[in-house]
């Protein structure tokens, strides 16, 4: 009796779970659909789900004009180079503050988080200022360490708390048995720590990736990414439904792949360890 | 145990962090701070010279300023308010089991991945467009007249823009507070005849209560700076001018870069009052 109760159950959450999901997904699965159509089946009333005649114009259309590959181009290079720089400036203070740590550390992990929740309006015209005078307006490079600074207290954070997670017994242990500092490092430390920083790596990819207010500010024709590329579709291109699906399919399609595989991670990294 | 050489060696691993974020913070805020208290009009004559708070008055007595803390305050305070309620509805279903949960899963948190300017545009055009949009297909479908979203019901638009960008965030944070929940106390209260209701409001939402701060603090501080969503969208007319974006539009369109760094300063203080409380709960976490 009570299994039978509890399969109906089961079969009721899943309808309504499903129904949600798919309800909160649509949009995306919209823009998906749309990308394949015509411009004329795009605004078609009533609209057409799945039964038109399915193209890849789009996209051709889309990569052929406005150097769609030179966005994509700037998106990789600033999101990654970001990321990584980043992490090579983390990764040793997270270490010591794991690993070593003196009665300021707590402080200086809070403060790190504070400047995290500065509004970015609140210096953006002397960041813009000091572009200029530096010439790094529009250029990959002042972007790539606008979003390295922005994303590093993230970043130290995320490898803090994994780095927390290793104990410290085991690289006592390790000496004791006879290990070189270099072993050490090699065998024991980094195989318990790739995991926590490629998750971290690949958290703040997403995020520097989707940043849209220095990268709308700071760039022009050069420099832009695919945020600022997007944008450029506001108007009037953004009426032709199909091209504007196909630009944003493109541009979302590689971080919803790797964002799902991020799912833990974006607990941890967005809140600063608060919740687990 | 940390020998005196190896705290000097920590310490010179954590500098160039701390040197990065310094600078990052102190010379900015500087610069701000110091136009603030000036005459300064790059393309109108530039600098010219001191004016004390005139700035940060003016700032305030602007006809813009009242609006844009009324726009801003409503579109912060609806979408706090939908993604929590439904993140939290959302995450006790999510809980329960039943049949291609991980999928599930997947298709609630997705839209918080897709870029800002890509879902504003797709809004805006493929399903607010009183024309072409999905809505006004919609509404023609129940002979009704299409809404004009963005001009006639701008802010609540906005708010169903960026609710859907943040309702994945709290339900994930939401749905990993619930599984943490201990269900033998949940059982226990259901073999004692504690109706659902009762369980959720003595067990399940006390037990979430912390995540729930959590949510909210993160959110506003990410909800304060939104940006790409009204610049692609209404470009702050239609009421939807919110603080932030008033500052951008005296700085960067204006080139009132005392005026808008006064307004800049403004910000700062709101989002610090914010930071104040965020701080003090990940602090006492760090404690523990």
């Amino acid at each position: 009796m009570s299994r039978t109760v509890t399969t109906q159950r089961k079969a009721i959450n899943t309808a309504l779970a499903w129904g949600i999901g798919l309800l909160i997904f649509f949009p995306i699965l919209w823009t998906f659909l749309t990308s394949f159509k015509t411009e004329a089946t795009a605004i078609a009333d009533p609209p057409v789900f799945l039964f038109f005649d399915w193209t890849l114009e789009n996209y051709s259309v889309v990569t052929e004009r406005s150097d769609y590959a030179r966005f994509l181009w700037n998106s990789i290079f600033i999101a990654g180079g970001s990321t990584i720089l980043g992490i090579i400036v983390a990764v040793p203070a997270a270490w010591s503050m794991a690993f070593v740590p003196s009665h300021r550390t707590k402080d200086i992990l809070l403060w790190m988080l504070s400047t995290k929740m500065l509004p970015a309006v609140g210096v953006l015209y002397p960041i813009y200022l000091l572009f200029i005078k530096m010439g790094l307006l529009d250029s990959r490079l002042g972007l790539t360490l606008v979003l390295m600074l922005i994303n590093l207290p993230i970043i130290v954070w995320m490898l803090y708390t994994y780095f927390r997670e290793i104990p410290g017994e085991i690289l006592e242990a390790a000496r004791m048995d006879g290990a070189t500092l270099r072993s050490e490092i090699i065998y024991v430390l980094t195989p318990m720590a790739v995991p926590g920083i490629a998750s971290t790596l690949l958290l703040n990819f997403i995020l520097a990736w989707n940043e849209a207010f220095w990268t709308l500010n700071l760039t022009a024709a050069k420099a832009a990414p695919l945020t600022a590329f997007i944008a450029s579709y506001s108007s009037p291109e953004g009426l032709f439904y199909a091209k504007l699906s196909a630009a944003s399919t493109m541009a979302i399609a590689p971080i919803l792949i790797l964002g799902w595989f991020s799912q833990k991670q974006l607990v941890r990294g967005l809140t600063f360890g608060a919740v687990k | 145990m940390a020998t005196q050489h190896s705290r000097s060696a920590a310490r010179l691993m954590m500098a160039p962090a701390v040197i990065l974020l310094l600078g990052w913070m102190l010379v900015p805020l500087t610069m701000t701070l110091y136009f603030s208290f000036k005459k300064y009009l790059p393309l109108r004559g530039g600098d010219l010279g001191w004016v004390g708070f005139d700035n940060y008055t003016r700032f305030i007595t602007s006809s813009a300023f009242w609006p844009s803390i009324q726009a801003t305050l409503i579109i912060v305070g609806s979408v706090l308010a939908i993604t929590v309620v439904l993140g939290v509805l959302l995450a006790i279903l999510l809980d329960q089991p039943m049949w291609g949960q991980g999928v599930v899963r997947i298709l609630v948190i997705a839209p918080f991945f897709v870029m800002p300017t890509v879902s504003a545009l797709v809004w805006k055009n493929m399903f607010m467009d009183p024309v072409n949009g999905l809505f006004a297909h919609l509404w023609n479908a129940f002979g009704l007249t299409p809404v004009e979203w963005l001009s006639q019901a701008s802010l609540t638009s906005i708010v169903m823009i960026v609710s859907w960008q943040w309702l994945p965030f709290a339900t994930l944070i939401l749905l990993t507070a619930i599984q943490s929940l201990d269900s033998e106390q949940l059982e226990a209260a259901e073999m004692d005849g504690a109706p659902p209701l009762y369980r959720f409001a003595y067990i399940t939402l006390p037990h979430l209560a912390r995540a729930i701060t959590i949510v909210v603090l993160i959110q506003t501080i990410f909800l304060l700076s939104i940006f790409a969503e009204i610049l692609v969208t209404t470009q702050g007319s239609f009421g939807t001018k919110t603080l932030t974006y008033l500052v951008y539009q005296r700085v960067l369109e204006s080139q009132n870069v005392g005026l808008g760094s006064a307004g800049g300063v403004y910000a700062v203080i709101l989002a610090n009052i914010i930071a104040l409380f965020l701080m003090r709960i990940v602090g006492k976490n760090l404690d523990a």
